[in-house]
């Protein structure tokens, strides 16, 4: 590492960069010359890659998240293809804490976001959005599947107990909260996250451990509505209608 | 006369009722409905106010010729107080204009919602009619402006595509916004009455789609047609209100019936 430094330009101090890559688990190639742009350009992805992640979990960080999900954002009111963002809370996690310790919780928070990994698609973003909360993002996923993608996340959640010791395992619970970006539409992510954060609090507040869905819009004007539009009305009966400036003011 | 601004305090408060006017497509008129209407409305006595919710690409100003020194965005940061940027407009009513270029409001933000909100409740008891003219496309600012509105006036024209948008903004407007009676002006027809064959054609379409989906009957009433007039390019381009202008036109001749029906 050090043969590194001093073959770098003077201006790089790249130590603290490698130690944090290092104990993050990134690997570098040895570089040819350490000068070697493609190099440094690895080390920079390196580092983005770690401040993206979070680190208990290895799961996007709430600044990954945010960046993710005003991309999505965009993409859905330029693309119109449907997206859901699905909120998780832990239930009761407070009291894993309180009840198991702190490094129980740890060990909780890891395992659920290994079953978030487990059941949604390599496309989606899983994140870990606060504390005990998770976040997900699903780009195209259509509205009729969103309850039923809901229910599979919560579901799995609910059936994976977590071992914290030899002889405990916890199960645990989610609430989930979920609300699909309106296609075409111009929107924010905050406007998107507090619509998903509505229906979650509902789940909350209706008993925990389920799934609430906001209902999706629908924008899409289908091949079948365009034909009943047009389609039948050609050529328009105009002559049998009375005129409309007849009337009076 | 600016009825607007007066601080002669007016002993009954009035509910004005507020009005968004809509089209899913761009281009088909709406601001040109929206000012004209005002125009027709103010003629019949009436307090109108028309303020401009085109956040993003407001011409409300460039419709009327006006150079607003102030406006919404000066409300919004602060800059102003309302009754400052109430303005009177060449046809007897008054605006609230948006300014062009406020393309940071383009997007619906949680201030942006809370602020256009505080306007319209301010604005609601100083005014017999509020007509919100939104923008185009069914962005969050628009169906978010449109909330805030009594009722939805959605302007179509013949043409294909601006019927579909039409029928896409009825159909969001049904199911997310539960709004079970819409207002229907077909501007550009080739003769008058045509909008009514246009306005059965999207009923039809509404009844076999969208009340099913709504699971209540969603009404459209046509509160009239504007026919195609080359005297209406004439009036936009010398920048004056129609109605006002070329009186005589038979596009200006329709705003009557239009505002008779609104407020009958």
């Amino acid at each position: 590492m050090s043969d590194r430094r001093t073959n770098a330009p003077a201006e790089l101090r790249l130590d603290a960069a490698l130690q944090l890559l290092g104990r993050s688990g990134v690997e570098l190639p040895k570089p040819a010359d350490p000068r070697d742009p493609l190099w440094l350009q690895q080390v920079i992805d390196g580092l983005i890659e770690v401040s993206s992640r979070d680190v208990l979990t290895g799961l996007a960080n709430r600044r990954q998240f945010e960046i993710a999900l005003e991309r999505e954002s965009d993409r859905v009111a330029r693309a119109g293809e449907p997206a859901l963002l699905l909120l998780l809370d832990l239930d009761f996690f407070k009291s894993i804490n309180d009840t198991h310790g702190h490094a129980a919780g740890d060990l909780v928070l890891q395992a659920v976001a290994q079953a978030l990994l487990d059941c949604v698609r390599p496309m989606d973003t899983v994140a870990r959005y606060g504390g005990e909360e998770f976040a997900i993002i699903l780009p195209n996923c259509p509205p009729a599947f969103g309850q039923t993608v809901a229910e599979r996340v919560r579901r799995r959640i609910e059936s994976r107990p977590v071992q914290i010791s030899p002889s405990v395992a916890l199960s645990v619970t989610a609430s989930v909260g979920g609300a699909f970006a309106p296609p075409w539409v111009r929107s924010s992510a905050s406007l998107w996250t507090e619509r998903a954060d509505r229906q979650l609090y509902l789940a909350k507040s209706s008993g925990r451990n389920r799934a609430c869905l906001e209902a999706a819009a629908t924008t899409e004007v289908s091949a079948e509505e365009k034909g009943l539009l047009f389609g039948l009305s050609a050529p328009m009966p105009f002559d049998d209608v009375p005129q409309f400036r007849a009337s009076k003011s | 006369m600016n009825a607007t601004t007066s601080s002669t305090a007016p002993e009954r408060v009035r509910r004005a009722r507020i009005v968004a006017v809509t089209s899913g497509k761009g281009g088909v008129g709406k601001t040109f409905v929206s000012a004209n209407l005002a125009a027709a409305l103010a003629r019949r006595g009436l307090q109108v106010l028309v303020l401009d919710a085109d956040l993003g690409l407001a011409n409300l100003d460039v419709v009327l010729n006006l150079h607003p020194k102030i406006t919404l965005h000066d409300v919004f940061t602060e800059r102003a107080t309302l009754e400052q940027a109430l303005l009177p407009a060449p046809g007897g009513f008054s605006v609230l204009l948006a300014g062009s270029g406020l393309v940071e409001y383009s997007r619906l933000t949680p201030e942006v919602r809370d602020k256009l909100q505080d306007i319209v409740d301010q604005v609601r008891p100083r005014f017999d009619v509020v007509i919100l003219d939104t923008g185009a496309g069914i962005s969050d600012v628009v169906l978010h402006a449109v909330s805030l509105a009594d009722e939805v006036l959605v302007i179509a024209t013949p043409e294909p595509t601006a019927l579909t948008d039409a029928y896409a903004t009825i159909k969001v407007l049904a199911t997310q916004q539960q709004r079970h009676e819409l207002r229907l002006v077909v501007n550009q027809v080739a003769r008058s009455g045509d909008g009514r064959a246009i306005a059965a054609q999207l009923q039809q379409v509404v009844d076999r789609f969208v009340t099913p989906a709504v699971g209540a009957p969603v009404q459209l009433s046509l509160l009239g047609d504007v026919p195609s007039d080359t005297a209406v390019r004439e009036a936009v381009q010398r920048r004056q209100l129609l109605v006002e202008a070329m009186p005589g036109a038979a596009a200006a001749q329709a705003f009557g019936p239009l505002a008779q029906r609104l407020i009958g």
